[in-house]
């Protein structure tokens, strides 16, 4: 418990960041239509996929000998950039379609 | 860390906020969208060329040739998926996303071991991660029909609930004790993969779409916590983001379908196939024929259109879009009434229509159009059971009951056009198929429609 509350004590900005952001989520989302939903979700998958940053820095604070820190950071930033640039693209060709054609 | 990165992480993450907002507004989403994509781009470039570390330039090939096979792959399956098939592609890209925050985990945890807040992060992310990527995968094959029934494995309530405190104790026990040990690593990746397969397993498919919210949500917050880890702010702004707004997606889908979260998780629908057997009873059905149904429509003043998932996998939306057309050019006034879950997830029968051009302001929503119900003469549903069973609204002892449905059953006559007389996807009978007012067009719904579009020219 005491490791606890000095997390939260050395970290107190990283808290109140953290706290003040699922606020901003939450007013973010709400009262949407039900017609942007899956849209929506397909966005925020994309925007899930920001876990990339923390794939690239593996590689890039990886020794050039550790194969294995290597691998699996080449894996990670695959993995991540296909989230990325596959949800933003599919969301777009969504969104595409609600635009009116005539 | 350089100023200009953390000015740039900063412009990233006002982005996020920003494209997310702009999602919310149908004419602004596009836009939005674009908007987050280039606030992305810009993180990735920046965390790849300004920094103040000492990198050898075979690095910088390795993760240049990591993106530029991720954003192939990526962009080729975006452009060349079928939009029926897009509650699975974003269950996989989520599970991709959870894959890479569990690897993260695993490179990291060695080094900062000795620190018990970073390995607690490390390990968070790791199960959290695993949870994601199993699951995800699950719910992928769920959806696309590889994995086609509900397997229940016995007590998988207790099962479960033992597993995930199994796992979290032995987390616990990881990052107390600061041991080193690769093997107690892979052991907990592999309890976290074990998990997601078993939370998501005995979730019947009618329920996957909140699953799949409910795990993007979880990639989000794997995210936010490997930002902690970094100290790095749009990891963690753009994953709590992620994180919060999808747990208020999870929860507006839940309310659609009248579900709360926890018997999502804990599921209610296992008593379906119990319930579908005693029905037997519920008097008999009329079938009806092309030209039939072509001539009371054609007579009809006001005709609704209910599409259901059906519609989309038999990919007859250009046809019913043809017979709209056609039904408007004789005077009929035509709507579609779009069930808040019609399809598999919410919103997707909205794209599905977009896509084959129906105009935006015929399709209107479920509280809309109720009323309107008993005004209308002819009901057209096309492949759609579960959101239009009455057992919602009279039989407590039916899984749905409770959940909001189109209320066809009020209309002066109800066309239902189904392959056949198979239970719907929650695997319950449907008793307004036994409606004396119901007549039942048997077929493929893009045969029957094409079919019902040549009559409907003949008359």
């Amino acid at each position: 418990m005491n490791e606890f509350w000095e997390f939260i004590e050395n970290n107190l900005q990283i808290t109140y960041i953290l706290i003040l952001a699922i606020f901003v989520g939450i007013e973010v989302i709400k009262s949407i239509p039900a017609v942007l939903h899956t849209p929506l979700m397909s966005g925020a998958n994309a925007l899930s996929g920001v876990v990339i940053v923390g794939a690239i820095l593996v590689m890039l604070h990886a020794d050039p000998t550790d194969y294995v820190a290597l691998s699996l950071g080449f894996v990670a930033v695959v993995l991540g950039v296909l989230n990325v640039v596959g949800g933003f693209a599919v969301t777009d060709r969504m969104l595409q379609m609600f635009k009116r054609k005539k | 860390m350089g100023v200009l990165l953390n000015i740039i992480y900063l412009i990233a993450t006002v982005t996020f906020i920003v494209g997310l907002k702009m999602l919310g507004h149908p004419e602004t989403a596009k836009k939005g969208n674009l908007i987050a994509a280039a606030g992305m781009g810009l993180a990735i470039l920046g965390t790849v060329f300004v920094h103040e570390l000492e990198v050898p330039p075979l690095i910088y090939i390795l993760v240049g040739i990591a993106i530029l096979i991720g954003s192939i792959i990526g962009w080729l399956i975006a452009i060349k998926v079928e939009m029926t098939k897009m509650p699975e592609l974003v269950s996989l890209f989520n599970g991709f996303g959870g894959a890479s925050a569990a690897l993260i985990g695993l490179v990291e945890y060695g080094k900062n071991v000795t620190n018990a807040t970073q390995s607690l992060t490390i390990v968070s992310g790791i199960i959290i991660g695993a949870i994601t990527f199993s699951g995800s995968l699950i719910a992928w094959g769920k959806l696309n029909g590889t994995l086609k029934s509900v397997v229940r494995i016995p007590y998988y309530n207790i099962v479960n609930n033992i597993t995930i405190i199994g796992i979290i104790i032995f987390a616990a026990f990881m990052v107390a004790s600061s041991v080193d040990s690769q093997l107690f690593l892979y052991a907990l990746l592999a309890a976290g993969l074990i998990y997601g397969i078993l939370f998501v397993l005995p979730i019947g498919g009618a329920d996957m779409p909140v699953v799949i919210s409910l795990l993007n949500s979880l990639t989000g917050i794997a995210a936010a916590i490997t930002g902690i880890l970094y100290n790095n702010m749009v990891m963690l702004v753009g994953g709590i983001l992620v994180g919060s707004a999808g747990i208020i997606l999870t929860v507006a889908m839940c309310k659609a379908m009248n579900r709360t979260l926890g018997s999502v998780i804990f599921g209610a629908f296992g008593g379906a196939a119990a319930t579908a057997g005693e029905n037997k009873a519920l008097g008999s059905i009329k079938s009806t024929t092309a030209s039939d149904a072509a001539i009371m429509m054609n007579y009809a003043n006001n005709v609704v259109i209910v599409p259901g998932y059906g519609l989309a996998v038999a990919q007859a939306q250009h046809v019913i879009h043809e017979l709209e057309g056609i039904l408007i050019k004789r005077g009929v006034n035509v709507k579609y009434a779009i069930h808040p879950v019609a399809g598999r997830m919410p919103g997707h029968m909205n794209v599905l229509l977009a896509e084959s051009n129906v105009e935006y302001n015929m399709l209107v929503e479920m509280e809309d159009i109720n009323p309107q119900f008993s005004n209308t003469d002819i009901v057209l549903v096309v492949g759609a059971n579960d959101v239009v069973n009455p057992a919602a609204h009279n039989n407590p002892a039916s899984p749905i009951y409770g959940m909001p449905i189109l209320d066809v059953e009020n209309a002066k006559h109800i066309i239902v056009n189904k392959r056949s007389m198979n239970a719907g996807y929650a695997g319950i009978e449907n008793e307004l198929f036994y409606n004396t007012k119901t007549s039942m067009l048997f077929g493929d719904a893009k045969a029957a429609l094409t079919d019902l579009v040549a009559e409907m020219k003949n008359i």
